[in-house]
This record gives structure tokens, C-alpha cells and sequence, in this order.
């Protein structure tokens, strides 16, 4: 008896968490109306990164009047790949996607091909599948903006790199832009590159570990902001001074640290500039205009001198 | 129960020692290969970096030597992270009032596991993967997915400061949750249920324990210990993050299974899950002092998992 009140009260607690879940969304999706309809899938929203590129893509769609609806893949190919499909399904005029892996979406794309809706990617390449056009940042030039900056502000002596994920993309991009600039000069070392899969608590760990090795680092460079932030705390009252710190992204917090004088630099991507420039090409191709194949978006050296302009 | 150690007999020492044994021959073949890994200093930084993870696998171990398993120890921690990260924060309440809330919040996630496994009668697996997806979920609502600051420096320095000059917080507040763990497995009605109910379940109640009542303060006791871990990790970065503790529950399993712990149930003990953390933490930390390449680490810790684990089945068979 208890045992089918409790089934009871289980199923009613499910379906109205489901009703509210689903009145949010409907609450942040309409407004603007205009008759297109835009799909986004995005890698994962458990990362700023994207919740920035979410937020300008959003933006976008409300001052053009369109309707745009979001799916978060949760870094996982497969839900992006029904993600796609339910896009599909529910015949959008165009499709945004920012890739979990440049391979397994080929399908997907190649899908929504087949329906004649036409694919965009954000930040992160297709290798395969008709896609209209890529809006990304340039991680190769960042990645060289960053060692040239460290190189810069060192002078001279051993440093050590913090990379991200092993085989993504921009961990790759980045560390050959960085590698570069390290290559045309002998002055500064890298003496130790280790990743820390772009996170602030495996930052602060692999940084300690590092300085055990190598407790005469001048410096570090971190393939983002957040594994920069956790340097920062693995390194206290050296960081920033003895230890010069230059990151990537130029999310909220590194812009902070970079402010106070805990970090040196950051290499500023702009995710809600993809968000919109993705919202407003989409719209441009609905409306039968040609895009160039590839749209970079401008990243930039922040210092201490130039933070004010980033920092809203 | 105080006798445990007397009445056990070489051999079973022997199967006793054995994750200690693997984490003695990692340090030595460590301090061979690199002259950075036996100092006071890097020990102690290991200590420190191991600290989140034990605690979650300390919690974990109340919920394996039962029988049962918690995914959702990860999610939990990102959870109370944020619940507490908003409360001084956002909210800007008193420190007190916000450990209450973030520790509470994770006790509370424990409780709902709890509920969902003896009141709706979902396997462990499922009632804690599902809080897994919801915790996680709702961290990131709380904080609309950016990560929150500034964190009370009361609080900071429980991440960075240290006791008598050289003892890191972090490193004493893991042996205290240690200490607590023993005690409670060893010296507690409850803890004497936990190895009944994981031994056999159906006995456990026939004998007379009240076993839904046990397992709703077993994953409750789990909760309320990534709710611990999820302040100290907030404490250590100086922010509040929503991807904090991100796959942690792996390692948390990994540490109670590689300290002995047998995942049907009815076998592990607190020391032994201290070890298993010990050994992941001195791998990630000698990997890094040696400069291996990202790409092999994964395939090493992948190895030593294994190994670890094998070797003790081994030996248990025989003995």
C-alpha cells in the first residue's frame, strides 16, 4: 500500500519537475517569432566557454527575431547526433554545430544535408559533411600570441606549459602556436609540458607537481584560463611576479587575475561573438546570400594595460 | 572487535598488506627514478592533492563494504561546491550558515539516494546515476554555469594553509574523515550492519537489522562526505566551480577497490581505501615529476588499476 503511494508521488515529482523543466525553456525560447528557426547544438554546457557562446547566439536571435532552439550534448557525440536529428525533425532552417568530435558528427552533418538544411560549425571543425562555414577562433596565432608574450615578459630562463585535453583540437593548435614561438628563440626553455585536460583542480595539482621538479620555473603557460587560475593558486604569493602566468580564453575570473596582478596575460577568444556571427550567417544563407567558407574570429592579447577594456 | 589485529594469522596479514605493499613498491621504484619524489615537500603535496579524492572514497567505502555502489559522489561534490560557493558568495551569508548549507546539501543528495534505493526500490546503480545527471544538473543551474567567487578567506586557507608550519589542512582534515571512517566502520552498530548487509543481505534482516534504515544513513553518510569534499576543493581552487568533481567518482571507486575492497560487498576497510588513494596520487605525481607524455600516463594508470587489483585477487585465491 505505502509502496504504491510512494510509485504515485515518485511519478507525479517527475512529471511536474518535466512541466517546469519544460516551462523554463518554452519561457526563454519564444519572443521573437519572424518565422525562421535556428537549431544549436553545443558540445557541453558545463564549461563558461559555452554558456558565453550560448548566451550570444541567444542574444542574436532575439534582436534578429528568430527563433532559436538549444541542445546540449553533454560531451557526448551520440545525444549530439539525436540532438541533430530531432533539429531535423523539427525542420529548422538552419543548423548550428559546435563539434564534440570532428569525426563522429560527419554523419550527422551528412544527415542534415540530406534534408537540404544547411550546417554551420562553431569553433570547432567537421571533418567531413557539407558545411557551409566555419567561425573559430585562430588557436595557432593565440597560441603564438601567448609564447611570444611569456617570452616577453621572462626574458629568459625555464618555463613550463600546462596542456588540455591530449588530441582535441585547440590543445593541439595551441600547443604548436606556443611551440613556435618558443622554437625562434633561445633565451626561454620549456622545460616541462604536462597536461592537465584544460581543468583548475588537475591546473593546481600538475603545477605543484611540476615545481617539485623544477622549482626555478620563470613562467607558464597554461592552454586556458582555467588550469592558468589553478597555477595561480598552486603557485600563492610567487604567482604573477616570480612566476609569470599567461592563459587562454579570457574568461571573467582570468581577466580578475589579471587585473589584481595574479596573472600576466590571457589570450582573449570571444565565444558570444561565434554565438552571433553563427546566428547572423545562418540567417544571411536562409535568406540566400553566400558566407565565406571560413570566418576567423579575432582573439587578443590582454595585459594588465589593456584589461579595463575586456572587463564589463 | 578490539581484537581484530591478534586473531589475524601470518598469511592473512600478508593478503592484509597487500595494497601497502604495491604503494611501497611504487614509492621505491619512484625514488629511483626521479630525485625530486622523496622530500618532505613533494610528500606532502601528494598528501594534499589526494585529500578531495579520499574523502569521497572514504564515503564511498561505507557504501561498497554494504554492497551497494554511489555514482553520484562526483556530482555531489560539484553540487555542495556550488550550494556553498553561492551561499557566501551570492548570497553573502555567514560563513557557518554556508558550510551548513554546501555539507548539507550533500547529506541531503545522500539521503534522496537513499530513498530512491529503499522506498522506490532502484538498484544503487540507477538511483545514484540518476543523481549523478540531477546534481551536476542542478549545480549548474545554481550558478548558471560559470564558476562563482570570491570564496572567504577563512575558507582559502583551509585549501592552502598548514598545521604547526609544515602539515597542510587539507592533508588533516582527509586523516581526521580518516580516523572518523574507522571509527565508524569498526566501533559502530552501524558500521558491524554495513559489513552484514554487504556479506548477505537477506541474513542481515532476518537477524533482526532494520537494513532500509542502514543503507539511508549509508549514502547518506557517502553525501555528506562529497558534501565535505566539495567545500575542501572550493577551498583549495578559491572558487566554486559547476564542473568541480567532474568524473571523481571513478577514482573514489578505483581507490576503495584498489585498497581491497570487494564490489560485492562485505570487504574493505578505511585504511585500505587511504592506501588506494595514496597509490593513484603518487602515480599522477611521479608521472608528472618524470615529464612522461599525457598520452602514456593514461595508459599507465590505466596498467597500475589493473595490476593493483589483480594481484590481490591472486593472492586472496590462494590464501
Amino acid at each position: 500500500m505505502s509502496k504504491r503511494i510512494t510509485t504515485i508521488l515518485v511519478v507525479i515529482l517527475v512529471v511536474a519537475a518535466l512541466m517546469a523543466a519544460v516551462g523554463c525553456q518554452r519561457g526563454g525560447g519564444e519572443g521573437g517569432g519572424g518565422g525562421a528557426k535556428i537549431g544549436l547544438s553545443i558540445s557541453t554546457l558545463d564549461n563558461p566557454f559555452f554558456v558565453t557562446m550560448r548566451s550570444g547566439a541567444q542574444q542574436a536571435a532575439k534582436d534578429q527575431g528568430v527563433q532559436l532552439l538549444v541542445a546540449d550534448a553533454q560531451n557526448d557525440s551520440a545525444t549530439q547526433q539525436d540532438d541533430v536529428q530531432n533539429f531535423v525533425t523539427q525542420q529548422v532552417d538552419a543548423i548550428l554545430v559546435n563539434p564534440v568530435d570532428p569525426k563522429a558528427i560527419v554523419p550527422t552533418i551528412q544527415a542534415a544535408n540530406q534534408a537540404n538544411i544547411p550546417v554551420l560549425c562553431l569553433d570547432r571543425e567537421a571533418s567531413g559533411g557539407k558545411v557551409k562555414t566555419l567561425i573559430v577562433s585562430d588557436n595557432v596565432k593565440g597560441g603564438r600570441m601567448a609564447g611570444e608574450e611569456l617570452i616577453r615578459l621572462v626574458g629568459g630562463g625555464p618555463v613550463a606549459q600546462l596542456e588540455g585535453i591530449p588530441g582535441t583540437d585547440p590543445a593541439r593548435d595551441r600547443g604548436q602556436g606556443f611551440q613556435q614561438a618558443i622554437d625562434d628563440q633561445s633565451a626561454v626553455k620549456l622545460v616541462a609540458s604536462q597536461t592537465a585536460n584544460f581543468e583548475r583542480a588537475q591546473g593546481l595539482n600538475v603545477t605543484e607537481n611540476i615545481l617539485q621538479a623544477n622549482p626555478d620555473i620563470k613562467g607558464i603557460f597554461a592552454q586556458n584560463d582555467e588550469m592558468a587560475l589553478g597555477a595561480v593558486r598552486a603557485l600563492g604569493g610567487k604567482a604573477g611576479t616570480d612566476v609569470k602566468i599567461v592563459g587562454f580564453d579570457g574568461t571573467e575570473e582570468a581577466l580578475k587575475a589579471i587585473q589584481s596582478g595574479k596573472m600576466n596575460a590571457t589570450v582573449a577568444q570571444q565565444p558570444d561573438k561565434m554565438g552571433s556571427l553563427g546566428v547572423q550567417n545562418a540567417m544571411k544563407i536562409i535568406d540566400g546570400k553566400s558566407v565565406p567558407k571560413k570566418i576567423p574570429v579575432e582573439v587578443k592579447l590582454v595585459t594588465k594595460e589593456n584589461v579595463s577594456q575586456f572587463l564589463e | 572487535m578490539a581484537s581484530v589485529a591478534e586473531r589475524l594469522r601470518p598469511r592473512e596479514l600478508l593478503s592484509r598488506s597487500g595494497p601497502l605493499g604495491g604503494l611501497i613498491l611504487l614509492c621505491v621504484v619512484m625514488t629511483i627514478l626521479s630525485p625530486y619524489f622523496l622530500t618532505f615537500n613533494n610528500l606532502f603535496n601528494v598528501g594534499t592533492q589526494i585529500a578531495v579524492v579520499a574523502i569521497l572514497a572514504l564515503g564511498q567505502t561505507f557504501v561498497i563494504v554494504s554492497g551497494g555502489i554511489d555514482l553520484s559522489v562526483g556530482s555531489v561534490l560539484g553540487l555542495a561546491g556550488i550550494v556553498f560557493g553561492w551561499a557566501t558568495a551570492v548570497a553573502n551569508l555567514p560563513l557557518p550558515a554556508a558550510l551548513a548549507l554546501g555539507i548539507g546539501v550533500g547529506a541531503l543528495a545522500g539521503l534522496t539516494n537513499g530513498l530512491l534505493i529503499t522506498l522506490a526500490n532502484l538498484p544503487p546503480f540507477i538511483a545514484t546515476l540518476a543523481m549523478l545527471s540531477a546534481a551536476r544538473g542542478l549545480a549548474l543551474v545554481i550558478s548558471n554555469g560559470q564558476p562563482l567567487s570570491p570564496i572567504p578567506a577563512a575558507i582559502r586557507a583551509l585549501g592552502s594553509g598548514d598545521l604547526f608550519g609544515f602539515v597542510p589542512l587539507p592533508v588533516v582534515l582527509m586523516l581526521v574523515i580518516w580516523a572518523l571512517t574507522v571509527g565508524i566502520l569498526r566501533g559502530t552498530y552501524a558500521g558491524r550492519c554495513m559489513y552484514a548487509i554487504g556479506g548477505n543481505e537477506e541474513a542481515s534482516r532476518l537477524s533482526g537489522i532494520n537494513v532500509s534504515r542502514q543503507k539511508l544513513l549509508i549514502y547518506t553518510l557517502s553525501g555528506l562526505f562529497a558534501g565535505i569534499a566539495g567545500v575542501l576543493l572550493t577551498a583549495r581552487l578559491a572558487s566554486a566551480s559547476p564542473q568541480a568533481g567532474f568524473t571523481y567518482e571513478l577514482d573514489a571507486i578505483a581507490a576503495v577497490v584498489i585498497g581491497g575492497a570487494s564490489l560485492s560487498g562485505g570487504v574493505g576497510s578505511a585504511s585500505g581505501t587511504l592506501i588506494g588513494a595514496l597509490i593513484l596520487g603518487v602515480l599522477r605525481n611521479g608521472l608528472n615529476l618524470l615529464n612522461v607524455s599525457a598520452f602514456w600516463q593514461q595508459v599507465v594508470i590505466g596498467a597500475v588499476i589493473a595490476l593493483a587489483v589483480m594481484t590481490d585477487t591472486l593472492r586472496r585465491r590462494k590464501g
